[in-house]
């Protein structure tokens, strides 16, 4: 019986994971967030009873986020190689895990956003249209602003979800931890690097859960009355 | 100042305004009362620039801003301050930064938005709630902001809907009492859109009735009192109970309404005493609307020249509203 993997070892296996499973995350989130706020916006705007109601861009805007939606990570993985390529210059590594990763990421976001947009009261809205703010105003001080906690708590949401998908990054060569669990950890009987991994996996979604329900609070200025 | 001219509205093949035609003079507070149903809210929406109306106009200062867009529509908004139904605030704006809103989408510079702030914070008499939440002020308080909001960019016509459903009796006079402020200090023409004739009372001039997407009556509220067949009168002035009894004993028994101060102090006892009649009030009573005592009394006269008396009470202001002949006259 092979020894196990020494403990320094399992340490330097997973801080390089680590450092590739974030940057993969980070980076595609800010995408997905600098696309799918635009995008629920979009959708909200022209939603029945929105601020410019338009059916026919809603049903589109509706039909090509649900069909992103539906679409397995997988699938996505390698069905966006050779716009990968054209993006990014390449088709395997860390890096060419981002396209998918953003573009998957994308209409997640945007019904997430759409959803939490549309809680916003419609005497609310109306008020501040009655004051002549433009369209543009009211998206930002008032849909935005309103509800900005339950939308960084979605990002929070999108990460973790994007940390799952970045699981099968290794498909393509593009580590990170949960490619590490499966290729060094199952795939190779190395039930310690397997279980490590495992556990910080579930410190590190706790920490980010936790630093994103801490940003959501602090960017809540409502203060229940304490009579 | 602002005048509604024939305004028709439809949902669904559903009329919910029928021609509404409606004018308030500058300076003064208009009240549009009617049940639920009546079209109170379309027209408050209609005019409030929410609503397109099918046919008809809204003209502020003579010009129809039912047909604008874009920036020329934004600016039509500035003009006309808004107190919507419900809860409109921003929860995550202090009340000072509501109030600020309709300043910023005006384009006006930060010192110049702080004073005028405390300038509405001052007219609402909520300064020392500033910094504070909605969710930290009461309704009365919110409604308060609401109203401070609706007048910071100065409009020249404030238009409240509904300002006091859901507010108890006592912060319902508060948010009156700034409504009226608004009109005095201000001069800001008010359009007032409630079911409580209490608000009619308290702060109105003219009032309309809607009913079923028609003004049936639209008038001063002190001329409308006076009417003793206006819906006006009968929801404010106190109630005459019948009471044979107390009437039998009278040749005369008349209802009078008297409005003001003199009529309702001094014309009854002048009366009685230039035609030396005997006259007692039997039933009815006195009001108040805004400033003004209104009575309603049944009055009971004895005397020959009891005729001539009401006669002269009806001359000299006061509504003779109905003159009937106690059961004596008839036997007679």
């Amino acid at each position: 019986m092979r020894s196990a993997t020494p403990w320094p070892d399992v340490v330097s296996y997973l801080v390089e994971a680590t450092g590739e499973t974030l940057y993969m995350v980070g980076v595609s989130t800010v995408i997905a967030t600098a696309f799918g706020v635009p995008l629920g916006v979009w959708l909200q705007l022209t939603a029945k009873g929105g601020l410019r109601p338009n059916p026919a861009v809603h049903r589109v805007l509706g039909f090509i986020t649900d069909l992103g939606r539906s679409m397995p990570f997988i699938v996505l993985l390698v069905a966006l190689t050779s716009v990968t390529r054209l993006i990014v210059g390449g088709s395997i590594g860390s890096t060419a895990v981002i396209v998918p990763l953003a573009v998957g990421a994308i209409p997640f976001v945007g019904r997430l956003v759409q959803n939490i947009l549309s809680e916003v009261h419609v005497t609310v809205v109306e008020a501040a249209v009655t004051t002549g703010a433009s369209t543009l105003r009211i998206v930002r001080s008032v849909l935005i602003r309103e509800s900005l906690p339950a939308l960084i708590n979605a990002i929070g949401v999108t990460v973790i979800a994007l940390i799952g998908y970045s699981a099968m990054a290794g498909v393509i060569g593009g580590g990170g931890l949960g490619d590490l669990a499966i290729r060094e950890g199952y795939q190779r009987f190395n039930d310690r690097i397997l279980w490590s991994t495992v556990a910080w996996l579930a410190v590190l979604t706790t920490l980010i859960q936790l630093a994103f329900t801490r940003a959501a609070r602090a960017s809540d200025r409502r203060r229940h009355a304490s009579v | 100042m602002i005048t509604v001219e024939n305004l028709t509205k439809s949902f669904q093949g559903v009329n919910a305004l029928n021609g509404v035609t409606l004018d308030v003079e500058a300076g003064t507070v208009l009240g549009v009362v009617g049940p639920s149903g009546a079209g109170k809210s379309t027209l408050a929406r209609c005019v409030a620039l929410l609503e397109r109306p099918d046919s008809g106009a809204i003209r502020v200062d003579g010009t129809d801003i039912t047909a604008l867009d874009g920036s020329a529509l934004r600016a039509a908004r500035r003009q006309i301050g808004v107190v919507p139904q419900g809860d409109s605030l921003l929860r995550q704006r202090t009340a000072a930064g509501n109030i600020a809103l309709p300043l910023e989408s005006a384009g006006v510079p930060g010192p110049q938005r702080r004073s005028r702030v405390g300038e509405l914070l001052d007219l609402v008499g909520l300064t020392d709630k500033a910094a504070a939440y909605p969710d930290q002020l009461s309704g009365g308080q919110r409604q308060r902001i609401a109203v401070a909001r609706a007048l910071a960019a100065n409009p020249s016509v404030l238009l409240a809907d509904e300002p006091t459903s859901a507010l108890d009796p006592e912060t319902t006079g508060s948010v009156l009492t700034v409504l009226d402020r608004a009109r005095a200090e201000l001069g800001v023409t008010v359009l007032v859109v409630t079911h409580d004739m209490g608000v009619v009372r308290k702060i109105c001039d003219d009032v309309a009735v809607l009913e079923q997407g028609r003004v049936v009556e639209h008038g001063k509220v002190l001329d409308l009192v006076s009417d003793a067949g206006s819906r006006t009168s009968s929801a404010l002035l106190p109630a005459v109970d019948l009471n044979p009894i107390n009437e039998s004993s009278y040749d005369r028994v008349a209802d009078v309404v008297l409005v003001g101060f003199a009529a309702v102090g001094a014309l009854l006892p002048e009366a009685a005493h230039r035609f030396g009649v005997e006259l007692n009030i039997v039933g009815g009573g006195l009001t108040r609307l805004g400033e003004t005592p209104v009575a309603r009394f049944r009055l009971g006269l004895n005397g020959e020249r009891s005729d001539s008396a009401l006669e002269w009470i009806g001359e000299a202001g006061g509504a003779v509203q109905r003159s009937l002949k106690g059961p004596q006259g008839v036997a007679a």
